[in-house]
């Protein structure tokens, strides 16, 4: 499966004349878990903005498949958000809504299927994210690595084909963050799913990602592309390296911190 | 997973074959496409076929599967949890790996012991038992709030409340000024309305020239303060309460208290000095439009000259109908401010909840103004001012 599901090409971002980043090229292939990361305000959530079409670039392109997502007709856009889902950063579920409500919604709207087989699809998803029986909570009543859980139990309630996460791991204790980034692969595993995230999580980078981009807010560009334990073994970018260890540098090359 | 094109997806379906191979075991064969726009026989109905059974193991297996998506996983989600419960085994390892590692997925986590919630029927006298327990609780909040803003208002006066001056400030241009132009308009045509209304019940006596007296009278004492009071419950009441209400949605309020700082004395204090501080002004004005909105239709309809219609007000209007307007004002300010802050402050944590609260300050500053707007006007008339 490595045909190009997403290409980011010679994407510029920027909010008014204020350059956020400059010059992107990536692609990201079907299947892949794509990482995008980078330290704290280079970035990383607008460059995802601008994948879900949330916000137009100033320069460039975003294909999906063959089809530039920018230069498309509205209905064409509307036809590609609805094979994408997303996981926002704090949940995004809708507030006076319950789980189940939230999770029917999108069904509802998209489908054809009878209030039954929604009910059943909507226990199964919450099932799949470990919320079984939660059906008739409101969000306000559930802890927040719940709300996460759930949140993406209705990014997925479309069967998408890609899911984007912000910051899947934000604020979530080890071993929930642990038990999504289970989740993530054996959804990649199964489904095909090509799955999209922003983190700067350094276990979930080495434990999901197949894939990433490492943007840099100082040069307002991206330093490299690729799998990120490759990147770590075989990059000479000491911006790069400090980052995946910590600071702390590499065996072969110790003495990186301070070159920053 | 496979996505079909729409034009072809209304006459897929999805069959299940149950077959009894012997008295107690029991295939089920999956076939043809599970998605969610095919038409595949409800579960139940397979589950009811399943009931008078006596069965032990069920094998689940699929052939000729075409094409799934959660449909499928879902489906047989429901399965397991019926052999759960009736103990039957249950075999999916003929199934596609997919299913299998999904449908072990989303049963991997047991559902929580108490999680789900039963619904109730609830009965009239339930219902008319619940609107009176909660009226009761209501009440309650609004006396905890009441003295709770006492004993803020206090600390006030002692100058040891907290709170930013310059909020005080922002809460004083948004009562005042940026009312002006509603408050006038207002307040012109309420006078014009009057002025007609009582010209036309006058005339018949010729006794157009007490269309002064009326206007002046009702717009300083009565007209001046509510029609003020009202706007500015609609205007400011309800941004309290959504102000306060998004602020307790955001977990904003506990953030102040734990900072040590009250609530009550840096949310609440400078809105309602605000209000009283402002609302007085703004009735002086509006009784003013409305004399003009009187003195149009009196000029222009009925032939009474400007001087004639001020010298009847300065006969009819003296400082005590004045004063009464002007402390109806202040008394509608301290409502207005604890009906909005009181609403917001008690915020439920949904969007829909900061609609409700906005919803029921203005209700219930209408409800208070109405009401002390009265029991006002009934003492002034026992104690003849």
């Amino acid at each position: 499966m490595n045909t190009p599901h997403i290409t980011v090409q010679d994407l510029t971002m920027a909010y008014g004349s204020f350059v956020i980043q400059r010059d992107l090229n990536f692609t990201i292939d079907h299947g892949d878990v794509f990482i995008i990361m980078g330290g704290s305000g280079c970035g990383k959530s607008t460059l995802l903005r601008h994948l879900i079409g949330l916000k137009s670039p100033a320069k460039g392109n975003v294909f999906y498949d063959q089809l530039s997502f920018w230069q498309a007709e509205e209905e064409q856009r509307i036809q590609v958000m609805r094979r994408i889902g997303v996981l926002y950063q704090s949940g995004a579920l809708f507030s006076s809504l319950t789980l189940a409500e939230n999770i029917a919604l999108p069904l509802g709207e998209f489908t054809d299927l009878n209030a039954k087989d929604i009910a059943d699809i909507v226990a199964y998803k919450l099932a799949l994210v470990g919320l079984a029986g939660f059906e008739d909570y409101y969000p306000a009543e559930i802890s927040g690595g719940m709300q996460k859980r759930a949140g993406l139990a209705r990014a997925m309630a479309l069967d998408p084909e890609i899911l984007f996460f912000d910051e899947p791991s934000a604020g979530l204790d080890p071993v929930s963050a642990r038990l999504l980034d289970d989740l993530i692969i054996s959804l990649c595993a199964t489904l095909g799913t090509t799955i999209v995230v922003v983190t700067h999580e350094l276990a979930s980078i080495f434990a999901i990602g197949t894939n990433s981009v490492f943007l840099d807010s100082e040069s307002k560009t991206m330093l490299a592309t690729g799998n990120p334990k490759q990147l770590l073994a075989e990059s000479n970018d000491p911006r790069i390296i400090q980052f995946l260890t910590r600071g702390e540098g590499r065996a072969d090359k110790p003495n990186v911190t301070g070159v920053i | 997973m496979s996505e079909s094109n729409s034009a072809s997806q209304a006459d897929l379906v999805g069959h299940i074959a149950v077959q009894a191979n012997d008295s107690t075991t029991l295939s089920l064969e999956f076939s043809g496409h599970w998605l969610r726009s095919a038409r595949i026989r409800p579960v139940e109905q397979v589950l009811a076929e399943l009931n008078g059974q006596s069965l032990q193991s069920i094998v689940a297996k699929s052939n000729d599967l075409q094409a799934w998506d959660s449909r499928l996983p879902s489906y047989l989600l429901k399965i397991a949890e019926y052999c759960d419960g009736k103990q039957i085994q249950l075999d999916t390892s003929n199934l596609p790996d997919g299913v299998q590692s999904l449908l072990n997925l989303a049963r991997a986590v047991p559902e929580r012991t108490g999680a789900r919630r039963s619904q109730s029927q609830s009965s009239v006298l339930m219902n008319i038992g619940n609107s009176v327990v909660n009226l009761v609780k209501d009440s309650q909040g609004l006396m905890v709030f009441i003295g709770e803003m006492i004993l803020a208002s206090w600390t006030l006066m002692r100058g040891q409340a907290r709170f930013r001056m310059v909020d005080l400030f922002i809460f004083i241009q948004d009562v005042g000024p940026s009312g002006f132009p509603i408050v006038s308009l207002i307040s012109l045509l309420v006078g014009l309305i009057l002025a007609f209304v009582g010209a036309l019940q006058l005339a018949m006596f010729g006794a157009q020239i007490y269309i002064a007296d009326l206007v002046a009278l009702g717009t300083v004492r009565e007209m001046g303060p509510l029609m003020t009071a009202i706007i500015m419950s609609g205007r400011t009441g309800a941004a309290y309460a959504a102000q306060l209400g998004t602020m307790n949605v955001n977990s904003e309020i506990d953030a102040l208290r734990t900072m040590g700082i009250s609530p009550m004395e840096f949310l609440v204090m400078p809105r309602m000095i605000a209000l009283i501080l402002m609302m007085p002004l703004l009735t002086m004005y509006a009784d003013f439009m409305g004399i003009l909105g009187g003195a149009l239709v009196s000029i222009s309809a009925f032939d009474i000259s400007l001087t004639q219609y001020y010298n009847e007000i300065t006969k009819a209007v003296d400082l005590t109908d004045f004063m009464v307007g002007f402390f109806k004002s202040v008394v509608f300010a301290v409502l207005i401010a604890i009906a909005g802050c009181r609403r917001g402050m008690a915020c439920g944590q949904s969007a829909s909840a900061v609609g409700d609260a906005a919803t029921a300050a203005v209700v219930d500053s209408i409800v208070y103004l109405v009401v002390s707007d009265s029991v006002l006007t009934l003492i002034c008339n026992r104690l003849h001012i």
